[in-house]
């Protein structure tokens, strides 16, 4: 929007000083933010569904092992504390962005992938794990949800992983360019919105699920 | 690895077996397909058109040309759909007193599922999204969509959703389980062959390309209207766009969640909606319908926006009640989320609850109502023109109060439980959809058509086609609601009481007529199209418009607006018109624009691949065709030159041209 509306309320017939079409060049404000964010919301309803899946399965264990008797909290908490961090050292790498200093900034983007992968790396023992003790996706309904919500976190972590070494090629090629700007943005709201899913994740499904 | 390993590695469960060819209708079908499809292949050939369909179409990022494309697709699978319908009608006409008809219930039961998916997500909403992506840009004077290549790959992800659909015919076979494939019925168990996975493949693949799609037209609403252009300024029909989007990018990840989640139940062996293993198959009822009611209103309030710009204009008269409409639509958008339990009324959610989702879905009759008075107010001493647009909605407006009411009587517990999944309740959303939808539509087809292509649309054949499907419907529907109320269910396949057959005759007959209809709206683009020259349009602005799609030539040049508008009245070109503002013809500036690009069809043809490959348990192909996406997708992004300029002598040229049709023409 701009300022251009001059006298909204002229009603009459055969004013010539009110301006109809622009004599210059019109930009509107670049959207790929906000589409950014509201695909974040729609991605947000996926993980609502996930929850509610699991609130209403997530005590059907069919004569299974229950979430008090399989989660490893200790581990869930190192876990917990890698993609926190994480999410710091993305915060850090978009400030150095904002002082234009695409080494350091790349560095924190390669720590905050490191921290990425390790997460994944415990997700997935803890995964097979489970699947060692014969609780797997299929023995229970309860066990079900829990992979599916925790899984489908986990690939959205590996997708942003994925993006997040493809953006380093880009900076490091085209350097921090606008568009490669807007890029490491829409890739910050990516992560942090992962982080905050997690502690959804954290809350409902261990701490919650680990009771009795 | 022996030979048997090696081919299941490679087609997984698919084997020459899955070729209907032991069934004659679906070969004749098939045959009539290859007949016209290598008939119309040939003819690109022979007139090498390939190179310009690929360069001006395809690959096209220009917000007119994928609308009109939507629109194409949409046509299309009307006549899959309807052929389907005629089936229909005819095997429930026929089959009483022993006459199995001519379709078995396995053939049947997939008839009818795919009718519906076909119609609610390859007609419908290619149809209702395609006006959105022709109009609104227009509407708000910018000169494309927030994200041109989504757009795109948008429509080519829909287009792929569709031939899936159509594959299903050919290779295999579609659902038998009607078009929401509840479990347990449509769990592993009791639907072990493809079918099922046809239906949740295309829809998660049409489903990406309708998200997007949401998320692109919300921030080209939000961000890209032209200067002036305040919220409650904007034409009713942007607004009713930017509420449809609103509900799905609202609606359309719980769809694709749930898909995700009955395909794990088929693939992986989990127990969601399973009946053992603490599954819950209401849980996939809950879920569906959440996306499944706001669908419902995802297709109806574009068309009342088209109705709205339609009665204003063809009144003479500025929209009554610009505000209390608006309202009435964010309203609706809302109260769609809160009232999906009446799909289900009968399953056991006790008093209290059934009590609470009767009520919000009596209340949304309100705002519905109150948008009814607001077109009667319109029309209320206005000097009403009976164009075939304004002819589709006073049709819409005689139907669609029925459709309205019925659903209200659904929307009352105690009688759902007697009309519940009875042929009452197919009469009233036929009645609403068709009634409301597809005569929107047509309104809006035949109301816009000249701004899409420079002359108008025929009006005889366009009358014909409204009064035969108007008629139509009446006929096939009618018989249907009585049918309801006597107890009749859906989705029966024969029929053992001799006394209903004549409403079933009757109901073919309807169906017969809306045949008419349609074979008029194709005889009336032909015909339209053949007299091009006396129907031509030079003004860009042949019904006296109101809203700023008119204000530019027909049809609108790629940059849409030499000069962008400044608005200053709700109805900003009937507003530039009474003041008489003067076409800027000089001072042209060179227009940014965005490229084209091939991207959004690779794309599409993989996520084809991996849905196609996913039916099949190809899982090796499945996986390199989904590694193909990824490696594509990527490689898009580092495609940094995605614009240009158009230069203002080009500009120029095309304005001048225009201005001399314009001084020629008066």
């Amino acid at each position: 929007m701009s300022d251009m509306n001059a006298t909204p309320s002229a009603a009459l017939a055969g004013n010539q000083d009110v301006e109809f079409w622009m004599k210059e060049d019109h930009h509107p404000a670049n959207g790929t933010l906000l589409g950014f964010w509201i695909y974040l919301m729609s991605d947000c309803l996926i993980f609502a569904c996930l929850f509610a899946t699991y609130g209403v399965l997530g005590r059907s264990y069919a004569g299974g092992p229950t979430g008090a008797e399989l989660f490893d909290l200790p581990l869930v908490a190192i876990n917990t504390t890698l993609l926190l961090l994480s999410s710091i050292t993305y915060g850090f790498a978009v400030l150095e962005m904002q002082k234009d200093r695409r080494g350091t900034m790349m560095a924190w983007l390669v720590i905050t992938g490191l921290f990425g992968l390790g997460f994944l790396g415990i997700e997935l023992h803890e995964f097979s794990e489970l699947i060692g003790q014969g609780a797997g996706p299929q023995r229970s309904a309860f066990l079900s949800s829990f992979f599916t919500l925790v899984g489908t976190h986990g690939l959205h972590v590996t997708f942003g992983i994925v993006w997040l070494v493809t953006l380093l090629f880009q900076v490091g090629r085209f350097g921090l360019t606008p568009a490669n700007k807007r890029r490491i943005l829409c890739l910050s709201m990516f992560w942090h919105f992962l982080d905050v899913v997690w502690i959804g994740v954290f809350t409902f499904v261990y701490l919650m699920g680990a009771l009795p | 690895m022996n030979m048997p390993d090696a081919e299941k590695l490679i087609f997984g469960r698919l084997t020459l077996e899955a070729i209907p060819y032991h069934e004659p209708i679906l070969l004749a079908t098939f045959a009539g397909v290859a007949i016209i499809g290598a008939v119309l292949l040939g003819l690109i050939t022979k007139y090498k058109l390939w190179g310009y369909l690929w360069r001006e179409w395809f690959t096209s990022i220009d917000h007119k040309k994928i609308g009109i494309m939507y629109m194409v697709f949409g046509v299309v699978m009307l006549l899959r759909g309807f052929a389907d319908a005629l089936m229909m009608r005819a095997q429930q006409a026929m089959a009483f007193n022993g006459n199995p008809g001519f379709l078995p219930p396995h053939h049947y039961d997939q008839i009818f599922t795919a009718h519906g998916v076909i119609m609610i997500f390859f007609v419908a909403m290619p149809l209702v999204t395609g006006l959105m992506n022709f109009i609104m840009p227009l509407q708000i004077g910018a000169r494309d969509v927030a994200f041109p290549f989504l757009n795109n790959f948008s429509f080519w992800m829909t287009v792929a959703g569709g031939v899936l659909v159509m594959a299903s015919l050919f290779v295999g076979e579609f659902a038998r389980t009607g078009w929401l494939a509840y479990p347990p019925l449509a769990g592993l168990e009791a639907s072990p062959d493809v079918g099922v996975d046809y239906y949740i493949w295309s829809l998660q693949v049409a489903g990406v390309g309708t998200t997007l799609s949401g998320i692109n037209l919300i921030a080209t609403i939000v961000k890209m209207r032209a200067p002036g252009m305040t919220m409650m300024k904007m034409p009713i029909f942007t607004w009713t766009s930017l509420c449809t989007n609103v509900l799905i990018v609202a609606a359309f990840p719980v769809l694709t969640a749930v898909l995700v989640l009955l395909s794990l139940d088929r693939y992986v062996g989990t127990n969601f909606f399973t009946n053992g293993m603490g599954g819950n198959p209401m849980m996939y009822v809950n879920l569906i319908w959440i996306w499944g009611h706001p669908e419902v209103y995802i297709l109806v309030l574009p068309v009342f926006g088209v109705f709205s710009e339609v009665v204003s204009t063809f009144s003479r008269k500025r929209l009554f009640g610009y505000a209390s409409m608006v309202y009435a639509t964010v309203v609706i958008t809302v109260l769609s989320y809160l009232v999906w339990l009446h799909h289900f009324f009968t399953m056991g959610s006790g008093a209290s609850v059934n009590s609470f989702f009767g009520i919000t879905t009596m209340i949304i009759s309100i705002p519905t109502g109150a948008k009814m008075f607001n077109w009667l107010f319109t029309m209320y001493r206005g000097r009403i023109q009976f164009e075939v647009p304004m002819l589709w909605t006073m049709g819409f407006m005689f139907t669609f109060v029925i459709g309205g009411m019925t659903g209200v009587m659904l929307a009352i517990p105690p009688a759902d439980f007697l009309l519940h999944n009875s042929l009452f309740l197919v009469a009233h959303f036929h009645n609403v959809i068709i009634g409301g939808v597809i005569f929107g539509l047509f309104a809006g087809i035949n109301y816009w058509f000249p701004k899409a292509f420079g002359y108008k649309l025929d009006p005889f054949w366009g009358k014909c086609s409204f009064w035969f499907w108007l008629v139509g419907f009446w006929f096939a529907f009618m018989p249907l609601y009585i049918l309801g109320f006597m107890g009749v269910t859906r989705r029966m396949n024969h029929f053992e009481d001799p006394s209903l057959q004549i409403w079933f005759q009757i109901a073919a007959f309807g169906a017969v007529l809306i045949a008419l209809g349609i074979g008029s709206f194709l005889v009336q683009l032909w015909v339209s199209y053949k007299r091009r020259e006396e129907l031509r349009d030079v003004t860009g602005d042949p019904w006296h418009g109101r809203t700023l799609e008119w204000s530019t030539s027909s049809p609108p040049p790629a940059y849409n607006f030499a000069f962008t508008p400044i608005i200053h009245e709700a109805d900003a070109w009937w507003d530039m018109k009474e003041r008489n503002q003067r076409r800027r013809t000089e001072g042209y500036l060179p227009i940014h624009m965005p490229k084209n690009t091939s991207a959004g069809i690779y794309l599409a043809a993989f996520a084809f691949v991996v849905g196609f490959a996913m039916i099949w348990h190809m899982f090796l192909i499945a996986g390199l065709a989904f590694l193909g996406l990824l490696v594509t997708a990527i490689g898009h992004t580092f495609n940094y030159k995605r614009d240009f300029h158009i230069p203002a002598d080009e500009v120029a040229r095309t304005e001048t041209a225009r201005t001399e049709a314009l001084a020629a023409h008066v």
